[in-house]
C-alpha cells in the first residue's frame, strides 16, 4: 500500500475538541504529520482589551473548563504585580489549595482519558468515579465544579472554615488510599504497558530543543516546574513540594509522572490546610491599574501558564496575552508521532493532556505584494451564498 | 410432523426466534457483567433492570435513517448486511442443541458439521472487510484491511483449537463430539489448553476488547461500519450478538460437553454454559486494553498457534495411550 493522508478532525471520536491533523500515512505507520489551528479561536484576547479588569478576570476564568483556576490565578498574579499590591498569607494558601485540588481533579481525569484512548474502559470508569470524590471537595470550598470563581485581585473570594478544612481532609485522605493502586494499575497491567511502553518517545534533548512543558517535558527528565523556578503563591518559601520526574519519555513515564503528582498534591493539600495561616483572606484592589507590563505564570496540570498583561492606567487593559501550556507541547507532540504507528496516534496525542480551545488561534498570512483582500461582513456572506449555489445548493 | 419440527427448528429453537431473543439477552447480560466489573449500574430503564434494552436499541436504530454514501458500491453496501446475518443464522442451525441422537442424521447435523459452523463463523469477517471497501471512505478502508489481518492471526490457532476435542472423540460431527464427552466427562480435563485458546480467539472474532482493533472508536473511528447507520447498522449489532451466541454455543459443544436430556434439560444446559463462556469473555473485556495490531499477531503466532499445536499432540499421544 502506497502513502495516503489520513486526516484525523476536525471532527473525530478521539479529539473531544476540534483541531485538524494530517497525518501522511503508509500501511499502519505515521511518516508525517501536520497540524492546523485555528476552529475554536473564541477572540478572548481581544474581549479582555474591551472588558474592565475584574469583568476579565471571569472571562479568562472561561478560556479552560479544566484549568480554570489557573488562568485565573496567573492573570490575578499579574494584575496585583501591576497594581503594587500583596496578598496575605493565608489568601496565598487558599489560592495554592485551589491549584493543587484543580491538577487532583485534572490528573484523575486524564488517567482515565488515556485508559479510554487504549480501549482500557475499566480504568476510565475507576478513575472518574474517584474524581468525584475531589469534584465534591471543590463544590463544597468554591460553590462550583468547573468555573470555581475563587481567585480576585489581592487575595481569594472564599474563606475555609474548621468543618470544611476537616471534610477536605477526609477526601484527600481517601483519594491518597486509592491512587498507588492506579499508579500499580498504570505500571503493571501486561495489556496497558504493551500499549504506553516505548510509545511517542521524547528523549530529553529533544523536550529541552522543542520546548515541552509540564508532566510532557517532567515525563523526559526535564526537571521543570514554574512552582520551583518561579515560586508563586506561596510555594517555594513556605510551601514543601518534591519534582516528579522519569527518565523514560514515553507514554508509560507520563502516566507515572502524573499519578505520582497526584501523590505530591495530597501531601501539598494537607500541608496547606494543618498549617492555614490565621488572619484576611483578601486586602482591597484599587479599580484602575496603574501603567506598566507584566508576565506572570503559574505551574497548570498540564504546565506553564503565561499571561502577559499591558496597561494603560485605565481600568481596561491595554493588551492580555494567553499561552496555556498545550501550544507549548504541540511541536513536541508533532515529533513523537512520526514513526508510529496509526493506532497510537490517539494514545500520543491524549499523552500531553491537549486542551484545544485554550490554544487556538488565528493566524493571517498577508501578501507581501499588498494584494491581500479586505472583506466585510456583507461581502463574506455573500461569498457563502455563491459558494453553495454554485455547487447546485438553494439558500 | 417431520415438516413441522423442521419448520420449529428452522423459525422457533434454535432457529430466528430464539437467536433474536437469546442473542439481545445475552448482549444485556454482557452489558451488565462489563457494568458490574467496572462499578457501574449498566442499563437500567427499559425493562426490569433493562432487560429490554438491547431490543430498544435494535427497534430504535431499524427507524433510523438510512444512508448510502453517495461514492459507496450501491450494491456491495446493501447486500453485506445480509450476507452476513445470514451465514451466522445458518451457523446457529449447526448447533447440537434438540433432537439429535448419535445415529439420526439430517441436514443440520452430519459429519463435517464443526468444519462448516467454524467457516461460516469467518464469513462475516469477509462481509466486514468488504463493507468497509464498499463504502468509500478511508476510516472504513483501514477497518476492513484491520478485519483480514486480524483474521489471518486469530483464524489459525482457533481451528486448531477446536481441531483437539474433534480428533479425542474421533468425530467431525458436533452431536458426537458432545456425545462422547458426555460419556466420558473427565476427557474433557485434557482439552484444557484448547480451551483457552478458544475462548481468546473466540473474543477476536467477536472484535471485542482486547482484540476490538478493527473497530478501535479512537483510532478509526467506526472501522468497517463507519458508513452504516439504520437497519443496516441494527443488522450488524445483532449479527455481532448472534455471532457471540454462536461461538459460545459451539465452544460450549466441544469443550463443556454438549446439551444432553433432549429439549427442556437441553436447554437449559445451553443457557447455562454459554452464559459461562459470556461472563468469561465480559471479564476479558473488562481487565483489558486493546492491543495494537502487530502485538495481536505475534501474541498469536508465538503463543495460541504454539499452545494449540502442543494441545493436539497432547491429544494423540493421550489417545493412544488410553487405546
Amino acid at each position: 500500500m502506497s502513502t495516503f493522508i489520513l486526516p484525523v478532525g476536525p471532527q473525530h471520536p478521539a479529539l473531544k475538541e476540534p483541531t485538524s491533523f494530517r497525518f501522511l500515512v503508509d500501511g499502519e505507520t505515521v511518516v508525517d504529520a501536520d497540524l492546523r489551528l485555528g476552529y475554536n479561536h473564541r477572540g478572548i484576547e481581544k474581549g479582555c482589551e474591551e472588558r474592565t479588569y475584574i469583568q476579565d478576570l471571569y472571562l479568562l476564568e472561561r478560556v479552560c473548563g479544566i484549568c480554570s483556576n489557573v488562568h485565573m490565578t496567573v492573570f490575578a498574579q499579574g494584575v496585583e504585580k501591576l497594581m503594587g499590591i500583596e496578598p496575605p498569607k493565608r489568601g496565598l494558601f487558599i489560592r495554592c489549595l485551589m491549584g493543587e485540588l484543580e491538577r487532583v481533579h485534572s490528573h484523575l481525569l486524564w488517567l482515565g482519558v488515556a485508559g479510554h484512548e487504549v480501549g482500557f474502559d475499566t480504568f476510565f470508569m475507576y478513575t472518574w468515579r474517584d474524581r468525584e470524590i475531589v469534584e465534591d471537595i471543590l463544590e463544597m470550598v468554591s460553590g462550583n465544579r468547573v468555573n470555581y470563581g475563587m481567585q480576585t485581585f489581592g487575595g481569594v473570594r472564599r474563606d475555609l472554615d474548621e468543618m470544611q478544612i476537616r471534610k477536605v481532609l477526609d477526601g484527600i485522605a481517601a483519594l491518597k488510599a486509592r491512587t498507588p493502586y492506579y499508579l500499580n494499575i498504570g505500571a503493571s497491567e501486561p495489556t496497558l504497558v504493551a500499549r504506553i511502553a516505548g510509545v511517542g518517545k521524547l528523549p530529553l534533548e529533544k523536550a529541552v530543543e522543542l520546548n515541552a512543558v509540564g508532566p510532557t517535558a517532567r515525563a523526559s527528565g526535564w526537571k521543570s516546574d514554574v512552582r520551583q523556578d518561579d515560586p508563586y503563591a506561596g510555594f517555594g518559601e513556605h510551601i514543601p513540594f518534591n519534582i516528579v520526574t522519569d527518565e523514560g519519555g514515553d507514554v508509560l513515564a507520563r502516566v507515572v509522572v502524573r499519578a505520582k503528582e497526584l501523590m505530591e498534591s495530597y501531601n501539598i493539600c494537607e500541608y496547606i490546610l494543618k498549617n492555614l495561616p490565621s488572619g484576611d483572606i483578601r486586602v482591597k484592589a484599587p479599580r484602575k491599574v496603574p501603567e506598566g507590563e507584566v508576565v506572570s505564570r503559574a505551574e497548570a496540570q498540564r504546565g506553564e501558564c503565561i499571561h502577559y498583561i499591558r496597561s494603560n492606567g485605565t481600568d481596561k487593559p491595554d493588551r492580555v496575552k494567553v499561552r496555556a501550556p498545550t501550544l507549548a507541547n504541540w511541536p513536541a507532540t508533532l515529533y513523537m508521532l512520526r514513526g508510529g504507528y496509526v493506532a497510537d496516534i490517539p494514545i500520543v496525542m491524549a499523552a500531553i493532556d491537549p486542551c484545544l480551545s485554550c490554544t487556538d488561534r488565528m493566524a493571517i498570512i498577508t501578501d507581501p505584494k499588498g494584494n491581500e483582500k479586505v472583506w466585510d461582513w456583507e461581502t463574506l456572506r455573500q461569498y457563502g451564498i455563491d459558494f453553495y449555489r454554485k455547487r447546485g445548493i438553494k439558500l | 410432523m417431520d415438516i413441522l419440527k423442521i419448520f420449529l427448528y428452522l423459525l422457533v429453537y434454535p432457529g430466528l426466534l430464539f437467536l433474536f431473543v437469546y442473542s439481545t439477552f445475552v448482549e444485556w447480560v454482557d452489558r451488565k457483567l462489563y457494568a458490574k466489573f467496572q462499578n457501574r449500574m449498566g442499563p437500567m430503564h427499559t425493562g426490569s433492570h433493562g432487560i429490554l434494552q438491547p431490543i430498544a436499541d435494535f427497534v430504535k436504530l431499524m427507524a433510523k435513517e438510512d444512508i448510502v454514501p453517495k461514492e459507496a458500491d450501491k450494491k456491495l453496501f446493501n447486500a453485506v448486511p445480509i450476507l452476513a446475518l445470514t451465514s451466522v443464522l445458518t451457523a446457529g442451525l449447526l448447533l447440537p442443541v434438540w433432537h439429535f441422537s448419535d445415529t439420526f442424521q439430517s441436514a443440520t447435523s452430519f459429519q463435517g458439521d464443526i468444519i462448516v459452523i467454524a467457516y461460516l463463523l469467518s464469513l462475516p469477517s469477509f462481509a466486514y472487510f468488504l463493507a468497509g471497501w464498499a463504502s468509500a471512505s478511508m476510516y472504513a478502508a483501514i477497518g476492513g484491511v484491520r478485519v483480514l489481518t486480524l483474521l489471518f492471526a486469530y483464524e489459525v490457532p482457533m481451528f486448531l483449537a477446536i481441531l483437539s476435542p474433534a480428533v479425542m472423540a474421533g468425530s467431525w460431527r458436533l452431536a458426537e463430539i458432545a456425545a462422547y464427552y458426555q460419556a466420558n466427562p473427565w476427557h474433557l480435563l485434557i482439552n484444557i489448553f484448547a480451551f483457552a485458546v478458544a475462548i481468546i480467539t473466540l473474543q477476536a472474532k467477536l472484535e471485542r476488547v482486547p482484540f476490538d482493533i478493527p473497530h478501535a472508536e479512537t483510532e478509526v473511528v467506526g472501522g468497517a461500519f463507519t458508513e452504516y447507520s439504520g437497519r443496516k447498522l441494527a443488522m450488524f449489532r445483532l449479527l455481532a450478538d448472534i455471532q457471540m451466541v454462536v461461538g459460545a454455543g459451539l465452544i460450549a459443544a466441544l469443550f463443556m460437553g454438549g446439551f444432553p436430556g433432549g429439549l427442556i434439560p437441553g436447554f437449559i444446559w445451553f443457557i447455562v454454559k454459554t452464559l459461562v463462556v459470556v461472563f468469561i469473555l465480559s471479564a476479558m473485556r473488562a481487565v483489558t486494553a486493546r492491543l495494537r495490531i502487530d502485538q495481536m499477531i505475534s501474541f498469536s503466532w508465538k503463543w495460541l498457534a504454539p499452545l494449540a499445536l502442543l494441545q493436539l499432540v497432547i491429544v494423540i499421544f493421550l489417545k493412544g495411550y488410553l487405546q
